[in-house]
């Protein structure tokens, strides 16, 4: 009875932060209660049958955020026993929690291998996650049906890191922008035309590109491809994955001012996944950093990067290069190898690389705790009790 | 887009080619945005590439000389298919040796019977008969002709119907994956284990056996020679769906909500005609080969149907046609070696040209 009474608490929760949205857009309050129930409902549902319910989950969602992720869990099976049972996994997101406010940039940046790319995927639901909630304007992302799903679709869109395979190569640009608009049918079809031409003309594609195969471009325009896809069908968030890695570093600043004044002109939300942290400074609102699967540290950028608390976040932004021959580096050089996610270490994952490892670091996985002003940080360096902020 | 739009905007793409993009466009700028758009149609790219390689047009010519000659050949011909000319003036010489004994010397003599023949059979070239007549005294141009329809017909029919079956169950296995996949793949193992010939000898006895009339015969060869073909079809279907499906524009297909129906028949059909359509033009001519294989063990086309297989079986029968009778056994030979190195160089060429990478 308990159970249930915390969760009627958070339907209520839910319909009231609902309620604090169709405030802000009145116009589409009749087309969004009726789905609302509906979720609600299922939620309910699925929370009795499952019956973990974890404290955190009777927490209200923020009604300013347009995107949150709770205990988010993405496990890849590695090896399996005679019958096909998995028996080990490969930890590519572990346990990670973070929301995004209306209009800001999350960077997300992290070594090679840490879950970037895998946690972008799985917000979006392209890959089943393994455990947690993902809240994308109050619906639970995995909790919903395909039908249900691809309704969805178009609000939340990805662009990927290879400008080269992320176009099929046997479509026409035009095609490809206005495929999915046509399927969603945000415009009529008589517009559809005039619609995908005015969507290149934003982001810098001149019209006679419309009859064009992906192969006749360079990576530079195929990005704007891929951004010109995507923002045709009028998402509120975009998951942007390593967008502009692949290109040289004239094009990368082109592409990413084109990022930022997309975002003024639609009120786009980004999540910026990458591993350049200078483009990462330039573009974010907040920074959350990856370390194994693992978020470690997630804080609005000015303060994470004047006062990085994990070490792990201090080594790796020792590493920016400073235009500047006068300035002296003190780079943080981190021992060994980032370990294996198949056999990550016990207690904190940083443990084996830190210098300022403590033996409780072995043991006792630190909480990802809020150290004021939303820096949140997973470390034993600072105070582990709930009841006193640390500092 | 109407028919008129479009001719003028492949007027400016044509002309725009040879100088630049952006020097066609700046003529119809007054129009409208949206009309001014080139239309560059993907078939006329491929079509382009298509004929600058020379042996894809000798290919083409060979394919199209022989179908003009299979189904618009026969109407100019005096003769009809399996039936044989009885008006000859040509006379038929019998000799028979005969021997005496008389008063123990021994007299041989030779009776030569010279009667007037029935059927024209195993004509000389003649203006009568351009390629003279077979053993059954049928004409043979008339019968190379016929048998071009049948051979040609049996093989785009069998590989259109290896390539439906192909599709559909190669794509089902590499779209859907799992249990699905498991099934339909080990469905093609236990046909890929049938040996093709003996099955087919098999089968040709069996239908000896039913004594199926000789029409139906042709229907039956088709759908056995698809049985034991789809299979290649099939894995090359899965194996391409397979690693396209991996590629990031179909996660981002998933990720712009399309739907099934159309991620299949647009994006990875799309991505798969070009093997296919390789693959199946090389397959005609492997097809043409397989029917006159089975045609020549006298398990294909029955007569009175000619197929080129079946008419090469001639030298199989009389042994002298073999020797002195070029005339019977040649054309179709050359026929098929002509369609099927057709088909091989249209083949390549057409996977030259499909490549959107190709710069030849």
């Amino acid at each position: 009875m308990a159970k249930k009474k915390t969760i009627t608490a958070e339907e209520v929760e839910t319909v009231a932060s609902e309620a604090v949205a169709e405030m802000v857009e009145p116009a589409v309050e009749a087309a969004v209660a009726a789905p609302v129930e509906e979720t609600a409902t299922k939620t309910v549902e699925e929370a009795e049958e499952t019956a973990v319910t974890e404290v955190k989950e009777s927490e209200p969602l923020d009604p300013e955020a347009i995107l949150e992720v709770r205990n988010l869990k993405k496990y890849f099976p590695v090896q399996t026993d005679f019958f096909g049972r998995p028996t080990k996994y490969l930890k590519a997101v572990d346990d990670v929690s973070f929301k995004i406010k209306r209009g800001t940039t999350l960077g997300i940046v992290g070594e090679s291998g840490c879950g970037k790319t895998t946690l972008g995927r799985t917000i979006l639901r392209l890959q089943p996650a393994t455990g947690g909630e993902i809240y994308f304007d109050g619906l639970d992302i995995n909790t919903l049906k395909t039908k249900e799903l691809n309704k969805l679709r178009p609000s939340m869109q990805i662009i990927f890191q290879d400008p080269y395979s992320s176009l099929s190569p046997r479509m026409p640009i035009g095609e490809i922008i206005g495929e999915a608009v046509a399927e969603h049918k945000l415009v009529p079809k008589s517009e559809l035309k005039e619609y995908v031409l005015d969507i290149m003309k934003k982001c810098g594609l001149p019209h006679h590109y419309y009859e064009r195969y992906p192969h006749e471009f360079s990576g530079g325009q195929r990005q704007r491809i891929c951004i010109a896809t995507a923002l045709a069908l009028q998402p509120k968030f975009v998951v942007c994955d390593e967008p502009v890695s692949a290109l040289d570093v004239s094009i990368q600043a082109q592409i990413i001012n084109l990022l930022k004044d997309l975002q003024e002109d639609m009120g786009l939300t980004y999540i910026f996944i990458s591993h350049d942290l200078s483009v990462v400074e330039h573009i974010s609102d907040y920074v959350g950093v990856m370390y194994l699967g693992s978020m470690v540290e997630y804080a609005t950028t000015a303060d994470i990067f004047d006062h990085p608390m994990h070490p792990y976040t201090e080594a790796l932004f020792s590493a920016v290069p400073v235009p500047d021959p006068k300035v002296k580096m003190h780079r943080i050089i981190l021992s060994g190898d980032i370990p294996s996610p198949i056999n990550a270490p016990s207690g904190c994952k940083f443990h084996t690389r830190c210098s300022r490892c403590m033996d409780i670091c072995k043991e006792v996985a630190p909480k990802f705790k809020d150290y004021g002003n939303g820096h949140m940080v997973a470390c034993h360096l600072y105070s582990q009790d709930d009841e006193t902020p640390a500092e | 887009m109407n028919e008129t739009e479009k001719l003028e905007n492949e007027n400016i793409s044509s002309a725009e080619e040879t100088v630049n993009e952006t020097a066609g466009t700046e003529a119809v700028e007054e129009v409208s945005i949206a009309d001014s758009v080139r239309a560059l149609s993907p078939t006329r790219l491929v079509i382009k590439r298509f004929f600058r390689s020379k042996l894809s047009i000798i290919g083409l010519i060979m394919i199209i000389g022989l179908f003009l000659f299979s189904f618009i050949g026969p109407i100019f011909s005096p003769y009809q298919e399996g039936v044989a000319d009885y008006s000859t003036d040509r006379m038929n010489v019998v000799t028979t040796k005969m021997e005496y004994v008389v008063d123990g010397e021994t007299y041989v003599c030779y009776k030569v019977e010279k009667t007037p023949m029935a059927v024209d059979r195993k004509a000389p070239v003649s203006w009568e008969h351009w390629l003279g007549t077979d053993g059954d005294g049928m004409d043979v141009l008339t019968q190379t002709m016929y048998g071009g329809r049948i051979s040609l017909t049996i093989s785009f029919i069998v590989v259109i119907l290896e390539m439906l079956i192909g599709v559909i169950l190669g794509g089902l296995a590499g779209y859907f994956g799992g249990w699905v996949d498991t099934l339909i793949m080990r469905i093609v193992d236990i046909f890929s284990c049938l040996p093709d010939l003996p099955i087919m000898l098999i089968i040709g006895a069996v239908l000896d056996g039913m004594k199926i009339p000789a029409r139906d015969r042709i229907y039956y060869m088709m759908v056995f020679i698809t049985l034991l073909g789809w299979i290649g079809v099939a894995r090359l279907v899965r194996g391409q769906i397979l690693s396209l499906r991996e590629q990031e524009f179909m996660v981002s297909a998933t990720a712009r909500g399309l739907s099934t129906k159309r991620k299949i028949f647009r994006h990875l059909i799309p991505n798969v005609m070009p093997h296919l359509i390789v693959t199946m033009t090389l397959g005609l001519g492997g097809v043409i080969l397989m029917e006159s294989t089975l045609s020549y063990l006298n398990l294909g086309v029955p007569k009175p149907y000619a197929a080129w297989g079946s008419m090469i079986s001639a030298v199989d029968k009389d042994s002298s046609i073999l020797q002195y009778y070029f005339n019977v056994w040649g054309p179709p030979g050359i026929c098929i070696v002509l369609a099927v190195l057709g088909f091989n160089f249209i083949g390549d060429g057409l996977r030259d040209a499909f490549d959107p990478k190709s710069r030849k």
